[in-house]
């Protein structure tokens, strides 16, 4: 037991060391979301309001899920990367179970993509501006949670892939739907009946739309918060045991 | 006392035997080579005994313990350096070092105490804070060889210890390897295709062909087996020149490897003249000769009919150089 939170740890702490000196993995997606922040949603702003709240609200939160979003899928790519590059043999070889190596992985994955997510949050609240308030709190404990989400997802689709191109492909069927279908650009109480539902699978949503209602007020949610935090609780749950089942049979 | 058992070990892959019902025992603070082309099975076999891999069937006692049920055992009591690099470039040489420490449940005096004698045992003291993408083939070799012994392991696995390395550096690290193994009374079990590298540094030598054993002993006993000296013809007519020579009593055994005829004989100083003799009375042209001692690779001819390095380079190595290269430039 010591063993395994020690090797979670020192996996954790190799992920922290590695997303540090990567500055440029850090401005390119605060840098994202400042043009999301400053040319999207003032487009779009500039002919859409949702009720009396000014667009560039409404997205804010939308854009902090989306920098999760991309921040986590790549995180799979690392494993992928440490494939590669033989890393992972190393680390398979060494006396620690495979549970407590993808634990490891996942925790460190989620730190920085929760890290960049709140560097973005900081962003918004200063462009916007974003009002401070309680709400926060909660609003992180979304941003956890969706970190936790996207990182699994990435980790089970890494578990299966060889290559960074098959990766890479697989990817880009998957973000863009999880990306648009995430209620970011839209309120999900204004659009048709399938579209709302193709976003129901979408598990940023809830994501998005939990921050959002922590962030800016529960009557622009489209579900209530205890919702959104069960059913990605449990899509969590579900997940993670996947992905430590996957990555236990994974060869190198 | 063995450091290492292997009871029948078979690997299959699909309808593929990698390695083949192999037995063998690796004494304590022995220095011992599997020596065989590429696929032979060297590789997998290490895989095994490492716990990398599950066998099919058959097992392995390493350290004493079983390679399929005590696999976290075996893997505290082992050091290994993976053939391909297996380092992390963002990280220092002293960060690699210490994140292995940590992964094999060491404290942190312990982890600063070994990362200073492993840095200071392969002379890379004054690297240490250097990230290891600046680090050239050999270092990383070096470095990798340091980490496998952060742990103190009883035994070291090597896989193909100085693949892709230059001369010179090669020679450092075999001195490194036998100075760990006599210094340090680490067993060490290596892998290679090179001959010179198992006759140089190996007190017993198995050679592996299609995921056999197919002899085993110290390479000066391996070489005697062969017999004296080994003559080696280019004729005008290879065919013709074989079946001549085949049966004379002096000749205890002629090998076609490609054009090449290889002679095995007994005092080959005093039967060159004879052969080239017989050369000319039959209207074959000599064209090249040449007498030498026995070496490992003749051995492996004498058993195999083949030239150890005979085969093409596969595709998958041939891309795995190139992504190392690839790799190489981006820096």
């Amino acid at each position: 037991m010591m063993n395994d939170i020690n090797a979670i740890y020192t996996i954790w702490l190799r992920e922290m060391i590695r997303y540090l000196r990567d500055r440029m993995r850090i401005i390119s997606s605060i840098a994202a979301a400042f043009f999301y922040l400053t040319i999207v949603a003032v487009g779009i702003g500039s002919f859409a309001s949702v009720g009396n709240l000014d667009f560039r609200v409404f997205m804010a939160p939308g854009i902090v899920g989306i920098t999760i979003l991309f921040t986590s899928m790549f995180s799979g790519m690392s494993v992928i990367w440490d494939r590669q590059f033989g890393f992972l043999k190393e680390i398979l070889v060494a006396p620690v179970s495979r549970t407590s190596i993808i634990l490891g992985k996942l925790i460190g994955s989620a730190t920085i993509a929760l890290s960049n997510g709140l560097l973005v949050l900081i962003l918004a609240i200063i462009l916007v501006p974003l009002p401070i308030t309680i709400g926060i709190l909660p609003a992180i404990i979304f941003m956890i949670l969706t970190s936790f989400a996207i990182v699994s997802i990435g980790l089970i689709i890494a578990s299966r892939m060889r290559s960074m191109e098959g990766f890479q492909a697989v990817l880009s069927f998957l973000i863009l739907p999880l990306f648009f279908l995430a209620g970011v650009f839209f309120p999900l109480d204004a659009v048709p009946d399938y579209l709302r539902v193709a976003s129901m699978l979408d598990p940023l949503t809830y994501g998005v739309d939990g921050m959002r209602g922590s962030l800016i007020g529960t009557q622009y949610s489209h579900f209530p918060l205890l919702t959104d935090f069960g059913i990605l609780l449990a899509f969590d749950i579900v997940m993670i045991i996947i992905a430590s089942y996957l990555f236990n049979r994974t060869s190198v | 006392m063995y450091s290492i058992e292997i009871k029948d070990l078979k690997k299959n892959f699909g309808d593929f035997t990698a390695v083949d019902s192999i037995n063998l025992q690796v004494k304590e603070g022995e220095l011992f080579g599997l020596l065989g082309p590429n696929g032979a099975g060297k590789t997998t076999t290490l895989s095994m005994l490492s716990t990398i891999l599950f066998s099919s069937s058959g097992t392995a006692l390493v350290n004493g313990f079983d390679i399929n049920k005590e696999r976290i055992k075996v893997r505290k009591s082992i050091g290994i350096v993976f053939q391909d690099p297996s380092l992390d470039d963002e990280l220092t040489a002293k960060e690699n070092l210490d994140f292995h420490g940590r992964l094999y449940g060491m404290n942190k005096k312990l982890r600063e105490e070994k990362i200073t004698e492993v840095l200071s045992l392969v002379e890379l003291t004054d690297k240490a804070s250097l990230k290891v993408r600046a680090f050239s083939g050999g270092m990383k070799r070096r470095l990798e060889i340091a980490r496998g012994l952060m742990h103190h392991p009883k035994i070291l696995f090597l896989d193909e210890p100085t693949i892709g390395l230059d001369p010179q550096t090669r020679r450092n690290i075999w001195d490194y390897i036998q100075n760990l193994n006599k210094k340090e009374k680490i067993t060490i079990i290596l892998t290679t295709h090179y001959m010179e590298e198992a006759d140089y540094l190996c007190d017993r030598i198995a050679i592996m062909d299609n995921g056999k054993i197919i002899d085993l002993d110290t390479s000066q006993n391996l070489k005697a087996k062969i017999g004296g000296d080994i003559i080696t013809l280019h004729t005008s007519d290879p065919k013709k020149m074989e079946e001549i020579l085949k049966n004379h009593s002096f000749i205890s055994k002629a090998t076609l490897v490609n054009d090449e005829l290889k002679l095995d004989v007994k005092e080959g100083d005093k039967i060159l003249p004879q052969i080239i003799k017989i050369a000319n009375e039959n209207g074959i042209e000599v064209k090249s000769v040449d007498l030498h001692k026995p070496t490992l690779e003749d051995v492996f001819i004498h058993l195999t009919g083949r030239k150890i390095r005979e085969e093409e380079v596969s595709g998958k190595d041939r891309l795995k150089t190139s992504m190392r290269q690839m790799g190489w430039r981006r820096r």
